[in-house]
């Protein structure tokens, strides 16, 4: 059985009465234990309402309008106040995209372990402030953080090493599964190759179910075993990452993926995305892609096309489901 | 359309340029975020400055936009000395050499349509009248592809999406018609999707107007696509510099290397180029994210 298996999940954002954006539509996700899956998509595609949604943190004005999600056999979708936080412990976690703002500025790295431990403690856990000392220790040393980091505050220790701190929180109560939103996007690229390796390490020594969201499909891609790809609130394309960067794809995975270049090859060039993703408070009509789609036809502009087979994964394009499977590059083939 | 002629456009010289913090408390440390760099932008130029956080990039553009002063070393504009200027002589000076900051959600006033934002510097440095400062504010929005100018003029920032918005920072940085822009991570706010569009426009910029360009970022990829010679800071220190292509190409310093290998490439990436470890963050190891640089 999976670990998790989310269907029909539907998010809205209500900011004022008779006002609705359709932020996440009808999405299935199935995730497996130990399953390392990126989500990738552009500013507002929904990548970070659909992994507030997976572990039921939505904040208003954003509600969950509609959809199951099974995690671990239990339906956490219609759960809320204590039965809801009780499922988080041994459960699922999220790790926020600022470290700076995930953690109180008023209180010791120490004491905000303390919170997490005591909130969620059963009878028989050591809440001593010695116990927690020592498990806090534990905690950071697996982020590779030195212990003596427990007595310090939020404002004293780096962008990475505050990163590394919020992880180490999620890891507190040993979930079955972690989203990670952005963790690394605030950060500077060997920082963020240090965190993201942290993360993988992690995540193999332990074997969670890990939710990389990032707008960087590169990062993405370096990091997880199979990435699902966002736009205007639906999932496009879900396919392994080893056939990512060569397989034949949703439209709009290509001009993701020609956004991208080498900078040591001999002739640099990259591509961009023309035009601006759909304005979801409007009912759309067909695919969300095609008004920007070069391949686009008049099926494309009238019918949604669903999520289908394409093999090795799955893509939602009405174009490429006849075109059929993936087929690989000769390139890569060998 | 330049209203200059750039017959005559000065060259950036840094010399020697130090910058050295004084950080408060009894033990009176000091921090050299700026260590002896030395360069020239020509005219025309496109130099990069290539640095994780932490090198001493943002300083340096600081410096050179005249918010800091050096603590050592010179930086001239022609026959400007760029440490010793006042009020009267910065103004002046922003007249020619103009700065687009990393985040276009900041960098604007939420409350100032993107005409106003685009006419202050047009009026105050070229002294036009209302009525021509609205033709220039109205061509310089063409000029960065805001197209039409009259549907985007009226609009406040929350309207615009953020490729938009940095393209109105351009916009207000060539408002009074400088001679050198400096671009302090232009694209790293921006998703990768519009990237591309915003480096074109400075890439033409350059070419159509003979502006020169000091670029800032830690990403190589649009350091290669912007720029014609580069400078690799670590610890407020040059490291390696040269021709982009040949830098990046054949690198000889071990934080270039690692820079390079930090670019995260989905081509490179699913071909397993990545095995290994990677550095560990070496600053969360040391617990200072100034380290190595302090000393008593």
């Amino acid at each position: 059985m999976a670990l998790l298996e989310a269907r029909g999940v539907n998010v809205a954002y209500e900011p004022n009465r008779g006002q609705r954006i359709w932020s996440v539509r009808d999405v299935d996700v199935v995730l497996e234990q130990g399953e390392f899956v990126g989500l990738v998509g552009e500013s507002g595609c929904g990548k970070t309402t659909l992994g507030y949604a997976l572990t039921r943190m939505l904040p208003p004005p954003a509600r969950l309008t509609g959809g199951s999600i099974v995690f671990d056999g239990v339906d956490i979708a219609s759960l809320s106040g204590e039965q809801l936080r009780r499922q988080r412990r041994n459960g699922f976690a999220l790790v926020l995209q600022s470290g700076m703002n995930a953690l109180n500025p008023v209180r010791s790295i120490g004491k905000q372990f303390g919170d997490v431990l005591k909130a969620h403690a059963r009878p028989g856990d050591d809440v001593s402030g010695e116990g927690i000392r020592r498990r806090g220790a534990e905690l950071l040393e697996s982020v590779r953080l030195d212990g003596g980091v427990l007595s310090r505050f939020p404002h004293e220790l780096s962008g990475g090493m505050r990163q590394r701190v919020s992880i180490a929180l999620a890891l507190a109560l040993q979930p079955r599964m972690i989203v990670f939103d952005e963790p690394t996007t605030a950060l500077d690229v060997i920082v963020q190759q240090a965190v993201i390796q942290t993360i993988k390490d992690l995540q193999a020594e332990r074997g969670f179910t890990a939710v990389l969201i990032s707008h960087d499909l590169g990062v993405v891609l370096e990091a997880t075993d199979r990435v699902m790809v966002m736009y205007a609130g639906r999932i496009v394309e879900d396919q392994p990452a080893r056939v990512m960067a060569h397989g034949r794809h949703h439209p709009y995975t290509e001009a993701l993926l020609s956004c991208y270049g080498d900078p040591r090859a001999d002739v640099v060039e990259i591509g961009g995305i023309p035009g601006s993703p759909p304005d979801l408070s409007q009912p759309n009509r067909g695919c969300s892609f095609a008004p920007r789609c070069p391949v686009a036809e008049d099926i494309c502009r009238s019918a949604d096309p669903p999520l289908s087979a394409l093999a090795p994964g799955r893509a939602a394009c009405h174009v490429r489901a006849r075109a059929g499977q993936v087929e690989m590059e000769a390139s890569h083939a060998g | 359309m330049p209203v200059n002629d750039r017959t005559n456009v000065p060259a950036l010289t840094v010399s020697g340029v130090s910058k050295v913090y004084h950080v408060r408390g009894r033990d009176r440390k000091t921090v050299a975020a700026v260590n002896d760099v030395s360069f020239t932008v020509a005219p025309g130029a496109a130099v990069g400055l290539v640095g994780a956080s932490g090198s001493g990039k943002s300083t340096l553009a600081k410096m050179i936009t005249g918010s800091e002063r050096p603590t050592g070393g010179e930086i001239t504009f022609g026959e400007v000395a760029v440490g010793r200027l006042r009020a009267g002589g910065l103004r002046r000076y922003h007249h020619q050499v103009q700065m687009v900051f990393q985040d276009p959600y900041g960098a604007l006033n939420p409350l100032h349509t993107v005409e106003y934002t685009v006419m202050r510097p047009v009026q105050n440095f070229l002294g036009l009248s209302a009525a021509h400062a609205r033709e220039r504010v109205a061509e310089l929005l063409e000029t960065v592809g805001l197209t039409p100018a009259s549907q985007f003029a009226p609009k406040l920032p929350h309207q615009l999406s953020g490729g938009q918005r940095q393209r109105v920072l351009i916009a207000r940085a060539l408002g009074s018609d400088p001679e050198l822009i400096v671009a302090d991570e232009p694209v790293s706010m921006l998703d990768v999707s519009l990237r591309a569009g915003v480096l074109k426009l400075l890439a033409e910029l350059r070419r159509q107007r003979g502006l020169s360009l000091l670029y800032i970022t830690h990403d190589l990829l649009s350091a290669r696509l912007v720029t014609d010679e580069i400078l690799v800071l670590n610890s407020g220190q040059v490291v390696e510099r040269g021709p982009t292509k040949q830098v990046l190409q054949h690198p000889q310093h071990g934080y270039t290397i690692q820079l390079l290998d930090a670019v995260a490439n989905p081509f490179v990436a699913s071909r397993g180029g990545l095995g290994g470890s990677a550095p560990h963050d070496s600053a969360a190891q040391a617990g200072s994210p100034a380290n190595g640089r302090g000393s008593k």
